[in-house]
């Protein structure tokens, strides 16, 4: 039966850190935005496209 | 005839469309760089775009540029180099480095984001930008040493954005922002829930009985016992300190009965850990917390670029030109004193109430009292704060301070002080505290029963507990927050955008709608200009709008837009004149052309008559050819939307600040003279609604748009403010709608009305459930996997039924 207590620590382990990973993210600003970066992504190989076709 | 070939000319010409806002080319054409632009402000936008190789910027989105705003002018943003000033809006600075976080109303789609990022190229001494677009916020850091603050204004300006600094920026007062701790709360509940529950498990399943695992079920207790302390005590905090605040002020909020059965749950299930005595509801509670918090997240980030908390404070500049020994200077308006200079250029707002040291100035004062015309003052007049100036600059003394000037008095009524929610109101409110009282005398009465007629106290503890927890008023909490949090969504949907979910419970509520004349029901910056008289060839209305687009006058401007057919002539004029009061007088040829009243062309004020219209009289060579009619153009659905209204019962009434100039139009409109008022001054609007509140007992919805609806709008139980753009403009209200969309106010008032029904049903849904777990827990044969499974499930019905529920009224109700 010991090993469930290993296992219990393990998993309360793994659980905290995502839940840290999710505090820093938040305070990182992760979710403070949730609609630019997606137009951002796509914008950033529109002006690879159009600065190529400045320089051919 | 050098005007017949000009015409030729002109007429052959197709359609243009600018290049950069791909706005038809109405007054004139302007080529440049090979390309057409309808106006020197969106050429200049290009001009910079190209010069910096951002042409890309077209490529994106086409033509979808802003033109440079015509009231930029040089040194207009030097107030902010003011180390005062800077210091407030600077979010950081290093000395070397610094932030700063703008709003721009004007950034609408994906190349507004590309442009506004791209500002480094512009500008190397900009180090970034980011854009958020929700918020309509960019954020720019740049080297402080090698460009201003003023500079980096003036650079996105021209560039077609402008910054929005108003002076609630500068006095510090920041519009309080959606903020991270819900999200934290929200995540660690998430967190607790999950994990308690798998703790849980073995209960559910009334696993671990042996006496070998006595040890292991200690400990799965004492770590949900410590899973569940961050969510009582941090994640919960909210509920307890609303229920606190509102029994200190002697009223039971819809938080009370949540606290209470909060803080039962919590302690019965610290004694069953303690005594050893069961496993506790732990899941139950963290579960009960993360629905709760999810269902107001998604209630209040519905939108976070439109503000509804603005007051004249929004409305004014931030600095205006002082002249201080014939120096012009710019200067924070909080700083004006009496006896100081003032320049106040065209479409500028007057700050203060002064007197007015130029010959002749015109004053539009529609945003303050509603009127349409613009007023003519002499030297030596008296202008009050919140007038515009149309026409060239003028200079002005100041009589008073911004903070005493005639218009900043109406926010010292008592309507700006107190608050509209009255939190007694509210339906959730109104059903949940029987409710609660329901519940607990069933708790009690059961505990009592258990324990002294069947000498049971160890059950009597649990059925008391779970009776509590099944008929938690969370469900009835979850089925209010999401019925309204989707409804705010729906409406948003539909242009229409209340402030919260108190507003569009008070919506469903209205009996009387009450309209502003200017701005609400007829269209801004749009007119009915007619012409009657001597038919005018093409050539001679080319010369009209040659000559009228040289002045600013508003009448002028309607004349112009009226003949977008036609394209001016680039003729230099001669002996252009202008008359204030009177009109225009300009040589064409040999021809003297007039536009003006009827005594200006030479008419005898006599034959004028009474009319309800502006008219503006046209002679060639003292030869009167007749008159443009220029009527207020009504919104497209007026009379269908005040029939409708009418015709479900609703009283509508007029009040307005203009004169009755349209009384005959509207009066078949509105049915009876007597509801309709005119030449209301803002006080006066307050009043009329305070008396129809409170001597008719009427919930009135206000409809309104500018400073001169702002007391009116704030005493009514719903303020509605209408604006043809949401991001710029709108006075404190408790909804914004959009100009076009006014036609759909009934729609809006029934939609409004079925989410009541909606929320009254799934309580009774939610009572369901209740009902059944009761009849368990009384019984004291509530297993915890029951109340378990019990709990989430009620929780999903009630959220799969208010959003099914009201995305189908939306979709029955309002039809676009």
């Amino acid at each position: 039966m010991s090993a469930i207590y290993i296992m219990i620590i393990a998993s309360l382990f793994i659980a905290f850190s995502f839940l840290g990973a999710f505090v820093w993210s938040v305070k990182r600003g992760h979710y403070d935005d949730d609609y630019t970066p997606s137009v951002r992504i796509l914008l950033d190989s529109e002006v690879e496209k159009v600065t190529q076709r400045a320089t051919e | 005839m050098d005007t017949n070939d000009l015409i030729v000319e002109k007429v052959i010409q197709a359609k243009h469309t600018c290049y950069h806002c791909g706005e038809e080319c109405t007054d004139d054409v302007i080529r440049f760089d090979e390309r057409d632009f309808c106006c020197d402000g969106c050429s200049t936008v290009y001009d910079l775009l190209k010069e910096n190789d951002l042409c890309g910027y077209y490529n994106i989105d086409g033509a979808q540029g802003i033109s440079l705003d015509k009231s930029y002018f040089q040194g207009k943003y030097d107030y902010l180099d003011l180390p005062e000033i800077a210091e407030k809006i600077l979010e950081f600075t290093d000395g070397r480095l610094s932030r700063v976080n703008w709003l721009v109303p004007k950034m609408h789609c994906s190349s507004c984001i590309w442009l506004l990022e791209q500002l480094h190229r512009l500008n190397p001494a900009i180090r970034s930008s980011v854009v958020n677009f929700p918020e309509k916020r960019v954020r720019i850091t740049y080297d402080s040493q090698l460009i201003r603050l003023s500079e980096i204004a003036a650079l996105i300006t021209k560039a077609g954005y402008e910054p929005y600094i108003s002076l609630n920026d500068v006095e510090g007062k920041h519009i309080k922002k959606w903020n991270r701790t819900r999200l934290y709360k929200i995540g660690i509940a998430g967190f607790a829930f999950g994990n308690i529950m798998m703790l849980s498990f073995p209960e559910y399943f009334n696993l671990g009985r042996a006496s070998s695992d006595q040890n292991l079920r200690q400990m799965f207790g004492f770590l949900n016992f410590g899973l569940s302390l961050p969510v009582f005590f941090y994640c919960a905090a909210d509920f307890f300190k609303s229920a606190f605040s509102a029994l200190k002020g002697k009223f039971i909020n819809i938080d009370a009965p949540i606290a209470l059965a909060l803080t039962c749950i919590f302690a019965i299930s610290l004694y069953q850990i303690i005594s050893q005595t069961g496993p506790g509801y732990f899941d139950s509670l963290s579960g009960a917390v993360f629905f709760m918090l999810i269902g107001r997240f998604f209630q209040d980030k519905t939108y976070a670029g439109i503000s509804f908390e603005r007051d004249y404070k929004s409305y004014f500049p931030v600095a205006v030109s002082v002249l201080n020994n014939g120096i012009e200077i710019r200067k924070p308006i909080t700083e004006l004193n009496p006896e100081d200079h003032i320049i106040v250029r065209n479409e500028e707002l007057i700050p203060a109430d002064s007197v007015l040291l130029s010959p002749r100035a015109m004053i539009d004062y529609s945003f303050v009292s509603g009127e349409a015309e613009p007023l003519e003052r002499k030297k030596g007049d008296t202008i009050y704060a919140g007038g515009k100036q149309t026409g060239p600059a003028i200079e002005l003394n100041i009589l008073r301070k911004v903070s005493q000037s005639h218009l900043t008095q109406l926010w010292n009524n008592d309507a700006f002080t107190k608050e509209k929610e009255d939190q007694n109101q509210t339906l959730a409110i109104r059903i949940n505290k029987y409710f609660s009282m329901i519940v607990l005398m069933i708790a009690s009465v059961t505990f009592l029963i258990w324990l002294f007629i069947l000498k049971n106290p160890e059950t009597a503890f649990r059925a008391f507990t779970t009776s509590l927890l099944v008929a938690c008023p969370c469900a009835l909490l979850l089925s209010s927050t999401f019925t309204n949090g989707n409804l705010l969504a729906l409406f948003g949907k539909h242009r229409f955008y209340p402030k919260n979910a108190y507003a569009i419970e008070r919506l469903s509520h209205i009996d009387t709608v009450v309209f502003d004349k200017t701005g609400t029901i007829t269209q801004s910056n749009d007119a009915d200009v007619e012409f009657v008289g001597k038919e005018l060839s093409d050539g001679e209305l080319v010369i009209i709008k040659t000559i009228a687009m040289q002045s600013s006058h508003p009448l002028s401007r309607m004349i112009v837009k009226k003949l977008t057919g036609t394209t001016a002539s680039r003729r230099i004029l001669a002996d252009y004149a202008e008359t204030g009061g009177a009109g225009i007088r300009a040589n064409w040829g040999k021809r003297v052309i007039k536009l003006g009243s009827a005594g200006w062309v030479g008419l005898s004020v006599q034959n004028e008559g009474i009319h309800n219209a502006s008219r503006v009289y046209i002679s060639f060579d003292s030869e009167i050819r007749g008159y443009f009619i220029i009527k207020s153009k009504y919104r497209a659905d007026l009379a269908e939307t005040i029939t409708a209204l009418q015709n479900t019962g609703f009283q509508t009434y007029l009040l307005s600040g203009d004169k009755p100039t349209d009384k005959a139009i509207l009066e078949p409109i509105f049915g009876n003279e007597s509801h309709l008022l005119f030449e209301q001054k803002p006080e006066e609007k307050l009043l009329f609604i305070k008396n129809l509140q409170v001597e008719q007992n009427r919930n009135v919805l206000m409809v309104g748009d500018g400073l001169n609806d702002a007391g009116a709008l704030r005493q009514s139980n719903v303020g509605l403010a209408i604006s043809d753009d949401i991001n710029n403009f709108s006075p404190s209200c408790d909804a914004i709608v959009e100009g076009k969309q006014l036609g759909k106010l009934p729609a809006y008032i029934n939609l409004a009305k079925s989410g009541q029904q909606i929320i009254k049903f799934s309580f009774a849904i939610s009572l369901l459930y209740n009902l059944f777990g009761l009849s368990f827990a009384v019984a004291g044969k509530l297993s915890p996997v029951f109340a378990a499974i019990l709990m989430p499930v009620s929780s999903i019905t009630i959220v799969a039924f208010t959003s099914l529920a009201s995305n189908m009224a939306a979709r029955k109700l309002i039809k676009n």
